[in-house]
Parts: C-alpha cells; sequence; structure tokens
C-alpha cells in the first residue's frame, strides 16, 4: 500500500463516517431523550434516497403518498385516543397536524416536480416529505408507550422498522437507485481528488452538528430536551410534557436521517433495505458513545468510516465482521467500567 | 376566612395490592402554610405526587374550587409547583440553567424577571451559576430546586422534606424562606420530618400515620400538644 491508496481509502472513510455520525447522533438524541433504541433511523436514509433519485426521474414519488397514508393512520390514532373527551379545539389540531400538512405537502410536490427543480431544491423537497414522518411514527407506535421499558420500546423499533422496510419494498421495488449528485465536478487537492458530493456531505454534516450544538445549548427547548434525557421526572415536573420531547426528538431523527439519504443517495445505489445497514454502522458509533455522548459517537462514527474503508481493501469479505465486532470490547468495557445503567 | 385553594376528598393511592392513603381529606386556604406531618412510610412524599399529578389518584382534588387538570404540565400552568424530596436536579447543566428550564412554560420575558428577583434571594445561586448542578453541596441543592421551583411563579408550593439531610443552621435558613415566600401571596403545603420546625412556620397541621390523617388543628395547638408531640414523633415538647 503506499500513501495515495492511503489517503484515498481515508478520505473515504471520512465520507461514509460523516454519514455515520449524522446517524450516530440521531439515535443517541432519541435514546437519551425517549430511551428508544430507534432502528427506523436507517429506513429514513433509505426513504430519503430513494425519494431523491426518484425526483430527479421528474416523477412523483410514493413516499409522498406514504406521507398522507402516515397522515391519515395517525388520525385515526388521535381520534380512538380522544373518543372519551373529545374537543373541537383537539381535534382540529389533529386534523392540521396530520391532515393539513401532509396534504399540503403531497400537493406542492405535485405542483413543483413538473417544474423541473435544480437538485438543492429537489433535496430540500425530499427533506420536507421525508421528516414529518418522524412525528407520525412516534404518534403511532411510541407516544401509546412513552412509560414502557427500554425492552418494550426496542421491540416497538423493530416492528417499525420492519413495517417501513416492507413499504419501502412494496412502494419502490426491489431495485437499487441512485439519484444524481447535487452538484457535479471533482476539485483536486495535491494527490486527493475530492468530488463536489463529499464535499457536501462535510458541509452537511459540520452544519448539522452546529445547529444541532446551537439548539441543545442556546435555546430553551433544546434545555428541555436535555434536561428530559438527564432528569426525566425533574424535566415532566417544571412542566415539559413527554410529548413535546418525544415529538422533537423524533422529527430531528427523522430530518437527519432523510438528509443522510439526500448526501449517500448520489455515491451509492440504494436498495429499500439498504438503510438498515447503514443505520446499524451509526449504531455501532453511538453504542462506543455509550448512547449518551455526542462527541464521542461523533468521533467513534468517523473511526468507523475509517476502519470500514481500510477493511473492505484488505479483507473485503470480513469487512462486515469487523465492523459490528469493535462494539464487542466497547460492550465488556462499559459493562466493566460503568456498573449498573439506569432501567425504569 | 378566606377560599379554599386546595381541597381533597377522599384520595387513595395504591402500589400494586398495597394502600399507601387510605382516603385522605384535607383543606388548604390560599395564602396559608399547612404542613403535614407524620413517621417515615407514613405516605407524605406519596400525598405530594398525588396533588402534582406524578401519580394516577382515586378521589377528588379541587383547586381554586375547580377539578385539578389532568397533567403535569397543566397543573404546573395552573401554578402548581413541586419540590421534590430527592430534588430531581438536572446535575449535569449549570445551575442558571436549572433555573432558567425552571420557567419553562412562562414567556422569555418573564423570565429573565423572575430569575434576578431569585439571584437578589439567593445570592449563593447567583455566585455560582456557571457551575454544574451536580457540584452543589446539600444546602446549595435545596436552593437551586426551590428557586427552580419559583420560576414558574408559583401559587401553590409543595415542598417534600426541605431540610432532609442539611445541616441545621441551613434548615433554618430554608424555613426562614419559606415563611419570606409566604410574605410574596405564595400557599405552601409543607411535608417535614422535622415537626417542630414545620409547625413553627405554619398556620395548620395535619398528622398522617399509614395513609390516613390522624390528627388536624391550628399549628400552635398542635405543637402545644405533648400527648401528640410524644407519642407520635417521639419528641419531647420543650
Amino acid at each position: 500500500m503506499d500513501a495515495t491508496i492511503a489517503t484515498f481509502l481515508i478520505q473515504d472513510g471520512l465520507t461514509s463516517g460523516a454519514i455515520y455520525a449524522l446517524l450516530g447522533l440521531a439515535l443517541v438524541l432519541v435514546f437519551s431523550v425517549t430511551r428508544v433504541i430507534f432502528i427506523p433511523q436507517g429506513e429514513f436514509v433509505a426513504y430519503g434516497a430513494l425519494t431523491l433519485a426518484v425526483l430527479d426521474g421528474g416523477r412523483m414519488p410514493a413516499t409522498a403518498s406514504l406521507l398522507v397514508c402516515f397522515g391519515l393512520f395517525s388520525f385515526l390514532v388521535d381520534l380512538w385516543a380522544m373518543r372519551r373527551e373529545m374537543t373541537g379545539a383537539r381535534a382540529l389540531r389533529s386534523a392540521m397536524i396530520d391532515l393539513v400538512l401532509p396534504a399540503a405537502i403531497y400537493i406542492a410536490a405535485l405542483l413543483l416536480i413538473p417544474l423541473g427543480l435544480p437538485s438543492l431544491a429537489k433535496a430540500l423537497l425530499t427533506i420536507v416529505i421525508i421528516a414529518p414522518m418522524g412525528l407520525y411514527v412516534y404518534r403511532v407506535a411510541y407516544r401509546p408507550l412513552a412509560d414502557a421499558s427500554v425492552l418494550v420500546l426496542l421491540i416497538a423499533s423493530v416492528g417499525v422498522h420492519l413495517a417501513m422496510m416492507g413499504l419501502g419494498l412494496a412502494f419502490f421495488g426491489a431495485e437499487g437507485l441512485r439519484a444524481r449528485p447535487l452538484s457535479t465536478g471533482n476539485y483536486a487537492l495535491g494527490p486527493l481528488l475530492v468530488t463536489a458530493q463529499s464535499l457536501w456531505i462535510y458541509a452537511a454534516t459540520i452544519a448539522i452538528i452546529v445547529g444541532l450544538y446551537l439548539f441543545f445549548e442556546k435555546t430553551l427547548p433544546g434545555k428541555a430536551l436535555r434536561a428530559t434525557a438527564v432528569n426525566r421526572l425533574g424535566a415532566r415536573l417544571i412542566g415539559v410534557p413527554t410529548q413535546f420531547t418525544g415529538v422533537t426528538a423524533f422529527v430531528l431523527a427523522a430530518t437527519i436521517g432523510a438528509v443522510s439519504g439526500v448526501l449517500i443517495g448520489p455515491i451509492t445505489t440504494i436498495y429499500y433495505d439498504t438503510g438498515f445497514l447503514i443505520g446499524l454502522k451509526g449504531f455501532v458509533a453511538a453504542i462506543i458513545g455509550g448512547l449518551s455522548s455526542f462527541p464521542i459517537t461523533a468521533i467513534a462514527a468517523i473511526g468507523v468510516g475509517i476502519i470500514e474503508s481500510f477493511t473492505s481493501f484488505f479483507f473485503s469479505s470480513y469487512k462486515e465482521i469487523i465492523v459490528f465486532g469493535l462494539i464487542i470490547p466497547v460492550l465488556i468495557w462499559l459493562s466493566l467500567g460503568v456498573g449498573q445503567h439506569e432501567e425504569e | 376566612m378566606s377560599a379554599d385553594l386546595l381541597e381533597l376528598r377522599n384520595i387513595r393511592v395504591a402500589y400494586g395490592r398495597a394502600q399507601v392513603l387510605r382516603g385522605i381529606s384535607l383543606t388548604m386556604a390560599a395564602g396559608s402554610i399547612v404542613t403535614v406531618i407524620g413517621a417515615n412510610g407514613a405516605g407524605k412524599t406519596t400525598l405530594l405526587n398525588a396533588i402534582m399529578g406524578v401519580i394516577p389518584v382515586s378521589g377528588t382534588i379541587l383547586y381554586d374550587g375547580m377539578p385539578m387538570p389532568a397533567s403535569i404540565e397543566a397543573r404546573v400552568a395552573a401554578g402548581l409547583s413541586l419540590v421534590p424530596e430527592r430534588r430531581e436536579l438536572f446535575a449535569t447543566m449549570s445551575v442558571e440553567d436549572n433555573i432558567e428550564l425552571g420557567g419553562f412554560l412562562r414567556p422569555a420575558a418573564e423570565r429573565l424577571v423572575t430569575r434576578q428577583m431569585l439571584y437578589e434571594r439567593f445570592p449563593r445561586l447567583a455566585e455560582r451559576r456557571k457551575q454544574l448542578a451536580g457540584t452543589l453541596s446539600g444546602g446549595e441543592r435545596q436552593m437551586l430546586a426551590l428557586a427552580r421551583a419559583l420560576m414558574s411563579r408559583p401559587r401553590l408550593l409543595l415542598l417534600d422534606e426541605p431540610s432532609l439531610g442539611l445541616a441545621p443552621r441551613i434548615v433554618i435558613d430554608i424555613l426562614e424562606i419559606v415563611s419570606e415566600l409566604r410574605k410574596t401571596g405564595v400557599s405552601i403545603l409543607l411535608v417535614e420530618q422535622n415537626a417542630r420546625a414545620a409547625l413553627e412556620i405554619a398556620d395548620h397541621g395535619y398528622l398522617v400515620e399509614l395513609g390516613e390523617i390522624r390528627r388536624s388543628g391550628p399549628a400552635s395547638q398542635l405543637s402545644h400538644d405533648p400527648a401528640l408531640m410524644e407519642s407520635y414523633l417521639g419528641l419531647m415538647p420543650q
């Protein structure tokens, strides 16, 4: 191996590591705030990438109809939940969130797509279509379980993952799709050839990390989310509704998933089930971060990306084994060091 | 006598098959300090959690003559605030963040004013505003818990064992702050193991034993009842 190959591998590792970092951060965010291990995170990546690829073809993505279905289902769950104390205001609020919002997005997509949007606008439209799904997934699958144990929430996550993957197969088919890059072009940086798409990936990752930092450190809703992660009862006592923190965490996670999908869609072919594997790599990083530390998760994700890139060069058939094997020593270390974890 | 701010009618709480509260009824006048005393395990903390909505109860709770709202956040918005026995601070966040979060449901401009007021009342917290809550001493933590609870501008403050684990001198400080608070119009329901100190600042007292109210009356009367002080609380009257 010479230096050129090494730098190429490092660059490749950084690119995928950046995506894993985004997903790892989303997993830590959701877990620390709601105690949900968010296995369906990867599905949002796949939905994002596939939606962008379909938009590139100038067609209406199936996810727009899926969003309307999710909203409708969520509305029915809302109606059922308030069957005993229905008020006009509450029903109207549900209808706005569950019916009007997805319908508006659907109509906007219907009107915008024939105009032949520039790629950045297509990317934004993708995110607008996917992000609200986090809201409905939370409403239907997790909100009724807000007080359940971590294990029950994990089982619910497996269910949501399988359901969303199945819907992905039904709506997008078994064939893989690849989106067009946000911008084309290469920049020579000494011996390195950096693609414009990987620059987008680095920039978006840094922007999201800075954005999350500012949200959690400087805004009251962000602090309330942190407070919930630190002390659930304390946060409830100051009047932070469980529902507010849940919705915010899931919508953020879905948004991050959609952004990751938009970023990764143009550099690799995405199938309906690819998201799961990508999400798991983010999960490895989140585990190394103890499902609680954002900085350690981000650094670990870069490490996972680089290790993956080197192992796929040297022992490609053992690539996944080595990457997933990383968590075993970490789990042993965590079990020795921390002692008991909180299990409510 | 002023109108009742809080009225409990036949409140029952059970954890599984264990009955913790067996039909508690009490009333509390607006602007008063009422104390609930009793031995460990009598159900005092459960009573406060029931009023705050942390645990489900059967029975009726009236607040300001109206049925109590269902959720905790609606109760906070209506003017209830609980300082729990274990404080439940946000240990890895700064003192300032803890205080600010206490005003989660209040408008931003009001939060600034209230925070400044609280810093004047608790200069120790102002000095340590950048410090993490988890690094404070026991007395400072209690002050922070109190300050956080006051950020929501409560009408009814529920205090669970504010003197627990604190040095006697700090207990006096804390109870002094509590009786100062009443002058600002806050009604206080105080649960205390330190019965003598609690009865000293309270208007009215209830003695709870095994989930039931055994005695109630004006605080001055209860604290001069030698039989009560001796047999229920194991304290000799001075």
